[in-house]
């Protein structure tokens, strides 16, 4: 920070020493660079969504988010959110629970598994459970045997939307625990607080920002997924088509304004998730883990 | 509450951080666990809470055998050293927080809670402060707030954890004093761990003088000050200083020269001969004492320290000498220590 004599000099850069300052010029060639970059990739994009999917009107719009194929893939989307992202946020605080509170053996390989399904392709976390309840995979028969349906149904989108999101709320949750230590758990304790009093009045508020903020994270994903998805759905339309999928199906099959229609909804989504996201960090910035991987 | 810690050792992963340690703590007593980082004071403090549990022995409470307790059951009062209030809730709701988790019967109404809680807030003087967050508070005030929230539970035991090691010098010997007086008056078995000496001496009723997971002495500040029992506590609490000797024919050798101290009972051979550098008396001549050449003086407070080189073996040691005293560099001094105590050689 400038002292205040040296702010009195430079008024314009109060934040900043005149050392790592740029001279005006490269920083108005940042500045575009990012903005047009920006514009192009991001907001452009984002526009065309809505223009198309608004292309034929209103009355288009909402009569094509009528259409009952999409009304089902809707539905199956909040589904599958409403029961992977809950999953998750138990998963998600039990591995964070059980890496930044407690010492075992093989913790760091624990901790690296748990980022797996960012490092592995989603169409890799897709075929895994094919090649594992397929008809020929290897629970396969024993599945058939017994009438249960896996994949191409609910169950399996569920379990690839699962996978791939399993991060999110671990990630958020590990360094943030592993910062506040077991300090004001073992002082709940000696006041004679029981475990699951200790976890509801002194843990679970102490992480309850970062615990929102890994969730909403995570519920955009489930949402959003579609390599995985689409492995394991088999693209039954009415049945097991989530919103993703019935947009790749929609726009193939020319009929732009579907399409757009409901990827405005998955765009409006992502619009809705960056708002609250941003309100988080801005009121519980501090509250929320400090690492940033995604 | 009675507290005995009966031959206990504790290892982590196989390394062990307390080596048998026994400790009778009397009922009403302040007792300090005074040890550099290391000497195992915090281990035996959390083993007496029940936040950790003994490798072997056994802890009791009155006649109670507590070891296999948990922390629950224990009700000892746990102050940490970094106070770890619950920061979303206000002042009240961390001092009430252990009643208010109290199952059926035994838990008070919330008016009740409200009032005692209020209580101790003016017990640690910090009355009007009930609706603040612990991140409001001042360092000493978090403190207060932590000491009443552990006394509300009304535990058989009161335990700090290095209580004042975050503040800064004056709020610790306010808090001191406080600490003493709250104790006075409300008559808690209290443990306390610091690495402290000038807290411990001051503070406690006995000091437990702690070394690589081993209790090196157990006593009063004047036992403790005046008569140190190993070469560890000599050195670890106030000043000292030490010179190799011999003894022969119950007397004290140094190089060739007895130095007029009698020591009839330790064993023949190498020593090493501990004093207080203060605890000397300044000889004129010298027929049996220990003589020196000033190599170094400097100013402590109230007196000047000198650096003596003594005999041919470059063997130096501090002693404390009168301001107004001419020896200058160079100069010879002869003394003789008052109180000594000597050590087998390492």
């Amino acid at each position: 920070m400038a002292d205040p004599e040296i702010k009195s000099y430079e008024p314009h850069h109060e934040s900043q020493s005149a050392a790592v300052t740029e001279s005006r010029p490269v920083r108005v060639a940042l500045t575009t660079v990012t903005l047009v970059f920006l514009g192009v990739f991001l907001l452009l994009p984002l526009i065309i969504v809505f223009k198309e999917a608004f292309a034929k009107g209103v009355g288009a719009y909402f009569q094509s988010l009528g259409d009952a194929d999409t009304r089902s893939a809707i539905r199956l989307t909040l589904l599958v959110a409403a029961i992977s992202v809950p999953l998750n946020l138990v998963f998600g605080l039990s591995a964070a629970w059980a890496i930044a509170k407690f010492e075992f053996k093989g913790k760091a390989f624990l901790t690296t598994l748990i980022d797996l399904p960012f490092s592995v392709s989603p169409v890799i976390s897709g075929l895994v459970y094919v090649l594992l309840f397929g008809a020929q995979g290897l629970l396969g028969e024993w599945l058939k045997a017994h009438g249960i349906q896996i994949l191409f149904a609910v169950p399996g989108i569920v379990l690839a939307t699962v996978f791939v999101t399993f991060p999110f709320v671990a990630r958020e949750l590990i360094p943030l625990m592993q910062e506040q230590g077991n300090g004001d758990e073992e002082a709940a304790l000696s006041l004679g607080a029981n475990g699951w009093q200790a976890f509801w009045y002194v843990t679970l508020p102490n992480i309850k920002w970062g615990l929102l903020y890994g969730v909403l994270l995570c519920n955009a994903r489930a949402m959003g997924e579609f390599g995985a998805v689409s492995v394991v759905s088999g693209h039954i339309r009415g049945l097991t088509n989530t919103m993703p999928l019935h947009v790749e199906i929609l726009y193939n099959e020319y009929n732009a304004v579907g399409a757009f229609a409901v990827a405005s909804l998955l765009a409006g989504l992502a619009l809705v998730t960056l708002v609250l996201k941003t309100l988080l960090e801005m009121r519980y910035g501090a509250e929320i883990a400090a690492t940033r991987g995604h | 509450m009675e507290v005995r810690v009966v031959n206990v050792r504790k290892e982590f992963e196989r390394f062990p951080a307390l080596h048998d340690v026994s400790l009778d703590i009397k009922s009403g007593e302040l007792i300090a666990l005074l040890g550099p980082s290391g000497s195992g004071k915090t281990t035996l403090l959390r083993l007496i809470a029940g936040l950790e549990r003994p490798t072997k022995g056994a802890i009791f409470f009155g006649d109670e055998d507590a070891s296999q307790k948990s922390i629950q059951e224990r009700n000892v009062g746990f102050v940490f050293q970094h106070y770890a209030l619950f920061r979303h809730m206000t002042v009240a709701d961390n001092i009430g927080f252990g009643l208010k988790v109290r199952h059926g019967a035994a838990r008070p109404r919330a008016q009740e809670i409200r009032r005692r809680a209020l209580e101790l807030l003016d017990l640690v003087q910090l009355s009007g402060l009930e609706k603040r967050y612990p991140a409001q508070l001042s360092g000493g005030q978090r403190q207060r707030v932590a000491l009443a929230r552990a006394m509300a539970i009304e535990p058989k035991v009161l335990l700090l954890d290095e209580p004042f090691g975050a503040l800064d010098a004056q709020v610790r010997r306010e808090l001191r004093r406080w600490l003493r007086e709250i104790h006075d008056r409300t008559g808690h078995t209290t443990v306390f761990v610091t690495h402290d000496q000038e807290e411990a001496l001051e503070l406690a009723d006995r000091v437990v003088v702690m070394s690589q997971g081993r209790i090196e002495q157990v006593g009063t500040a004047d036992d403790i000050y005046d008569t140190p029992n190993s070469p560890f506590v000599y050195s670890f609490i106030g000043e000292s200083s030490s010179l190799p000797v011999k003894v022969e024919n119950g007397e004290v050798w140094i190089a060739d020269r007895p130095i007029g101290l009698e020591a009839p009972h330790a064993p023949p051979g190498e020593a090493v001969l501990y004093f207080r550098p203060h605890d000397v008396d300044l000889l004129d001549g010298c027929s049996g004492c220990i003589a020196g050449t000033v190599a170094a003086s400097r100013r402590v407070a109230g007196t000047r320290r000198v650096e003596l080189e003594i005999g041919g073996e470059r063997q130096r040691v501090e002693i404390e000498l009168p301001i107004d005293h001419p020896a200058a560099q160079k100069s010879r001094v002869a003394f003789r220590p008052r109180r000594w105590k000597l050590f087998p050689a390492a």
